[in-house]
């Protein structure tokens, strides 16, 4: 059983019938003693870091997150349920996040570049994954397949190791991680189509 | 690289999908599920819904068809069409719309883009243009209209994409009146004016005939996006063969479905 946080940030809608669509079983979890009694955890998230970290405090999810990351539950991460397991982001100043991988969190900047107009912010659209490992979630999902992003930030792991993928766009940066049972995507894998569904389907098959 | 994307529109009616030449004789193109469906197995980057009756009658049709859509294909939806207040945005987010695209309203109520954009975040708030080439004392003049292109608002076209870009938009669609539906091609000069002024996502939209229209726009044109809705809906050209075509060309475009060479 998958249990997808809803603390009122996005549209948990699309991850939930991605995963019916490859046949897991998902509910909806809302309360900090439904993640601790959970075997599988998404943390989903669409929206600003501010309102997203201070939601999770005021609901006491925040606690019960960094448990079941430290219990070694298998847990991933969509977009800003990326960013949100990072130190600090600057997202319109300075918050402070879950503190489950070391790094912050920063907007792209082309500033100066020739090429800046072209760079475009929010990085929308579909973009090429590239890794060096053998991540669970990419199983069977051909090196280079394009899936979907939207956002503005993106992370800056302290570790190199936690890096999963990297992605293209003025330079590289870190599109998705992985530590130990701890992963976590900047794009979305319910929004890319059939090698999206297919990580879904990795993840509720670990 | 980033690829450059081909979006269907899907003008709805009644949970129908119909496409108007030059916005005003439509003509029935299918149903919304079979449409969308289509279009995945095709490739398509994104599918747009148009409302263009948008009463509350039809309204209400419109949210079932985009939870129903959400439920079948798995890609980014964007939904328009008689949005109007910060509530109407929400319900469309709830409903399985991961952008909307506001266009009358944000010319009726100049906040709201801007309301919009801090309360739901940049990435899903679209400003779609109705822009018409018109002359005016002599000149011509790059006029921004509403109502579904039949008022003219005396907005300079150019004007209103700055403030898009203070107000905090995440992308544009520029629909360029005098081409829509013509399929005679893309206003080039009119999309990669807006382009240049903007650092976000520009779409280009009316006028699409054929692959080539597609390539002049997402490269003399400066656009990220083409969308277009007669040239799908009605079979002449599908999704992959239009990707095949700017892919030979350089055109950075998804790599699913396309054949390696």
């Amino acid at each position: 059983m998958i249990s997808i946080i809803d603390y009122g940030m996005g549209n948990l809608h699309s991850v939930r019938k991605g995963f019916e669509r490859v046949g897991a079983d998902v509910r909806i979890v809302t309360e900090a003693a439904e993640i601790d009694a959970a075997e599988k955890i998404v943390l989903p998230g669409v929206g600003a870091f501010r309102d997203a970290i201070s939601t999770l405090r005021e609901k006491g999810l925040d606690g019960a997150i960094v448990r079941a990351a430290e219990q070694g539950k298998w847990f991933l991460g969509i977009c800003l349920g990326l960013q949100l397991l990072f130190d600090v982001s600057y997202e319109d100043g300075e918050y402070e996040g879950l503190g489950i991988i070391p790094g912050k969190v920063v907007r792209f900047d082309f500033a100066g570049r020739d090429d800046e107009q072209s760079l475009r912010i929010p990085h929308m659209g579909w973009n090429e994954l590239h890794w060096q490992r053998d991540v669970p979630l990419f199983r069977g999902v051909p090196q280079g397949t394009h899936v979907y992003f939207v956002h503005s930030y993106h992370v800056v792991p302290s570790d190199a190791q936690v890096v999963a993928s990297r992605t293209e766009h003025g330079g590289d940066f870190v599109s998705s991680v992985w530590r130990d049972n701890v992963m976590a995507t900047q794009f979305h894998p319910e929004k890319s189509q059939k090698w999206g569904l297919a990580m879904l389907k990795n993840f509720a098959e670990l | 690289m980033l690829a450059k994307r081909i979006i269907p529109c899907l003008d709805v009616d009644k949970g129908r999908v119909v496409k108007g030449v030059q916005f005003f004789e439509h003509v029935d193109a299918g149903s919304v599920a079979e449409c969308a469906k289509r279009y995945e197995q095709q490739g398509a980057d994104e599918l747009v819904f148009y409302d263009i009756t948008a009463s509350h009658e039809d309204r209400a049709l419109t949210l079932d068809i985009l939870k129903d859509a959400s439920e079948r294909v798995f890609m980014p939806l964007c939904v328009g069409g008689g949005i109007r207040t910060l509530d109407d945005i929400r319900v469309m987010l709830n409903s399985g719309a991961d952008k909307v695209s506001i266009n009358s309203a944000a010319v009726l109520n100049q906040n709201l883009i801007k309301e919009a954009a801090l309360r739901f975040g940049s990435q899903c708030i679209v400003l779609a243009i109705d822009a018409n080439r018109v002359m005016r004392d002599g000149k011509e003049f790059w006029e921004v209209y509403i109502n579904g292109g039949r008022k003219p608002t005396g907005i300079a076209v150019m004007d209103w994409v700055k403030k898009a870009r203070q107000d905090g938009a995440g992308e544009i669609v520029l629909n360029v009146m005098n081409a829509d539906g013509t399929k005679a091609g893309y206003d080039l000069e009119m999309t990669a004016a807006v382009s240049d002024a903007v650092n976000f996502p520009v779409v280009a939209s009316g006028g699409a005939g054929n692959p080539e229209d597609m390539f002049a726009v997402l490269t003399k044109g400066k656009a990220d996006a083409a969308l277009a809705a007669s040239i799908f809906h009605f079979g002449n050209y599908t999704i992959s063969q239009v990707k095949q075509f700017l892919n030979d060309r350089g055109v950075p475009v998804r790599q699913d479905f396309i054949e390696r060479k």
